[in-house]
């Protein structure tokens, strides 16, 4: 049992992502108010982990460890854990940090806090602020016990701060990794040929308001007019009405154009974090108390249809 | 190919989400299903549809109308659905997952399948704490799965379009962030079909598990900023926002 943090980070082609930084940065924090220490934890080699402003950076090397593998890294995390028995596991609730966050806690019953948008010390303990139900509510939650996995999502925190230059201490992996059930084959790289999303500077993004397939139509001649490109939220990708190259969000792109105008997406935090960056947002949406309104510069409650094919006689 | 999927019946986001005490008001909130179910399930169908072989869909039913969710899956193709009689609206993922996993158990599945996440999962989805309770490996964000005699091959996303291909032995859990094909549509004829039909086996619940958290507040989020909101007819908000455009060089 410490006051200390482990950061879980996670690093793709060499590089690691914002919210590596993001969550140690924080970490730092809470390691102070706790009187702990702050370590990251890197799994895999193939990265330059030297790159932290962490008390210390753990480095576990091995040739299993090359690629993200959800049972090889659950294991490492799992046994580093045990070992070390932080105060608390900190992850990202991404794509990667979500297939261990959970497991994690379930595996060493241990609480775990989702949706995290924040962190503070109160009492010795911590009070995690989750950001639940589609970003409707916030629940804050208080996780009993000695050690706590908190899953933050991407862009919480600055990712100024986690930023440093702390030597990573290389480990073998504490836990054998022969005879695992889980094998990487390769790397799926997105299909070519369609437009760059991130590339473009007027975006007009449509979700689940725009109804169907045969509504895409509007807001491509839509898009036109403006000189724009059509985006999505993720349930009209899953639904197939547009390719994933055009999805914008945690499980699709971050882009950051001068405009973009958002026809029936409701703003659940996972879109959030893929365009709330933009310079001009403006949101069509028939909820009034969609979370979107809180974020975009303007706001309508009406119908999009309408309200796009309005513009498209003034356009 | 024995596949079973773990659904979540959880509170609608469609309106407002009403708050009493420190959670949700769950007898004033109308349930659902996870939306990333529809995508286990129909992956599930897909599977069995390719190399033969059964569906059955379980959930623990948190308030008596878990039905309608089960009915829908039979619609769609599932071979046989379970409901887990808890009748506790408030039954973290913890509590849930291992309810679900004391029931999977004895199932012999070759793969569980769950959503990759739910709106309510504050304390963590129940998809790779199954995995854990069953000692299976968990792959979530999974978009493909091609079952093979002994294994199958996974597709993992990533972000951006970008994912990774693996193998994986059997038994596995995988978290299903999208089928291969949109889910099917179920005629609401089939449904009500399979409404007078069908047998719904149901389970008590077994076992002990808790998130851990104490719930100290629940409540809208503090708005830091909010939109200028563009008053009027729909035509009136379009010119406003064409001359918004304009203004900004934008049109």
């Amino acid at each position: 049992m410490s006051n200390d943090i482990l950061v879980i980070t996670e690093h793709m082609d060499g590089k690691f992502s914002d919210v590596s930084f993001e969550l140690v940065g924080k970490a730092k924090e809470l390691a102070k108010a706790l009187g702990g220490q702050a370590a990251a934890v890197v799994v895999g080699g193939g990265v330059d982990a030297n790159v932290f402003a962490s008390d210390s950076t753990i480095q576990v090397d091995d040739a299993a460890l090359s690629q993200f593998n959800p049972e090889a890294y659950a294991k490492v995390v799992e046994a580093l854990v045990k070992e070390k028995s932080p105060k608390v596991v900190m992850f990202g609730w991404t794509v990667t940090g979500m297939d261990i966050a959970a497991w994690l806690s379930a595996r060493l019953g241990v609480p775990c806090a989702a949706y995290a948008k924040d962190v503070r010390v109160e009492g010795g303990g911590i009070v995690v602020s989750c950001q639940a139900y589609g970003g409707k509510l916030t629940a804050e939650v208080a996780p009993e016990g000695e050690t706590a996995i908190v899953a933050c999502l991407a862009g919480s925190f600055p990712a100024e701060a986690g930023q440093g230059a702390t030597a990573a201490e290389k480990i073998a992996s504490p836990v054998d990794l022969s005879g695992l059930k889980m094998k990487f084959i390769e790397m799926v790289k997105p299909a070519g040929g369609d437009v760059d999303i991130t590339a473009q500077t007027k975006l007009v993004s449509v979700g689940r308001g725009i109804g169907g397939k045969e509504n895409i139509e509007l807001a491509e001649e839509l898009a036109a007019k403006l000189g724009a490109v059509v985006s999505a939220s993720r349930p009209v990708v899953d639904a197939g009405w547009l390719p994933r190259t055009r999805q914008v969000g945690k499980s699709g792109l971050k882009v950051k154009p001068k405009l973009y105008l958002m026809l029936g997406i409701s703003g659940a935090p996972e879109h959030l974090e893929g365009m709330k960056g933009a310079e001009l947002i403006i949101a069509i949406n028939t909820d009034k108390k969609a979370p979107i309104f809180n974020v975009a510069h303007y706001g309508a409650t009406a119908d999009l249809f309408e309200v796009a094919e309005a513009m498209l006689e003034l356009l | 190919m024995n596949i079973v999927v773990a659904i979540k019946h959880i509170p609608s986001i469609a309106d407002d989400v009403p708050v009493k005490g420190n959670n949700v008001d769950f007898d004033s909130v109308d349930f659902v299903l996870n939306e990333w179910d529809e995508h286990s399930i129909e992956q599930a169908v897909l599977i069995k549809e390719a190399v033969g072989g059964t569906v059955t869909v379980i959930g623990v039913d948190l308030i008596g109308e878990l039905d309608n969710a089960l009915h829908l899956a039979l619609a769609k193709g599932a071979d046989k659905v379970v409901k887990i009689t808890a009748d506790d609206p408030a039954a973290d993922s913890h509590m849930q997952a291992k309810w679900l996993s004391e029931a999977i158990k004895g199932m012999g599945a070759n793969m569980v399948f769950a959503g990759v996440q739910a709106s309510n999962d504050l304390d963590g989805q129940i998809g790779p704490m199954i995995a854990a309770y069953l000692d299976m490996p968990y792959i979530g964000g999974v978009s493909s799965v091609e079952a093979n005699s002994d294994s199958a091959t996974v597709n993992k996303e990533f972000a951006g379009g970008a994912g990774a291909k693996y193998s994986v032995s059997m038994p596995f859990v995988a978290g299903v962030q999208a089928a291969p094909k949109p889910p099917r549509y179920a005629p609401v004829s089939k449904v009500r079909q399979m409404a007078q039909s069908a047998t719904v086996e149901k389970v008590a619940p077994s076992g002990d598990a808790s998130s851990g958290l104490t719930f100290k507040k629940m409540a809208p989020p503090v708005v830091t900023g909010h939109a200028e909101m563009i008053e009027g007819s729909s035509k009136e908000v379009a010119a406003k926002i064409v001359e918004l455009l304009k203004s900004k060089g934008l049109a």
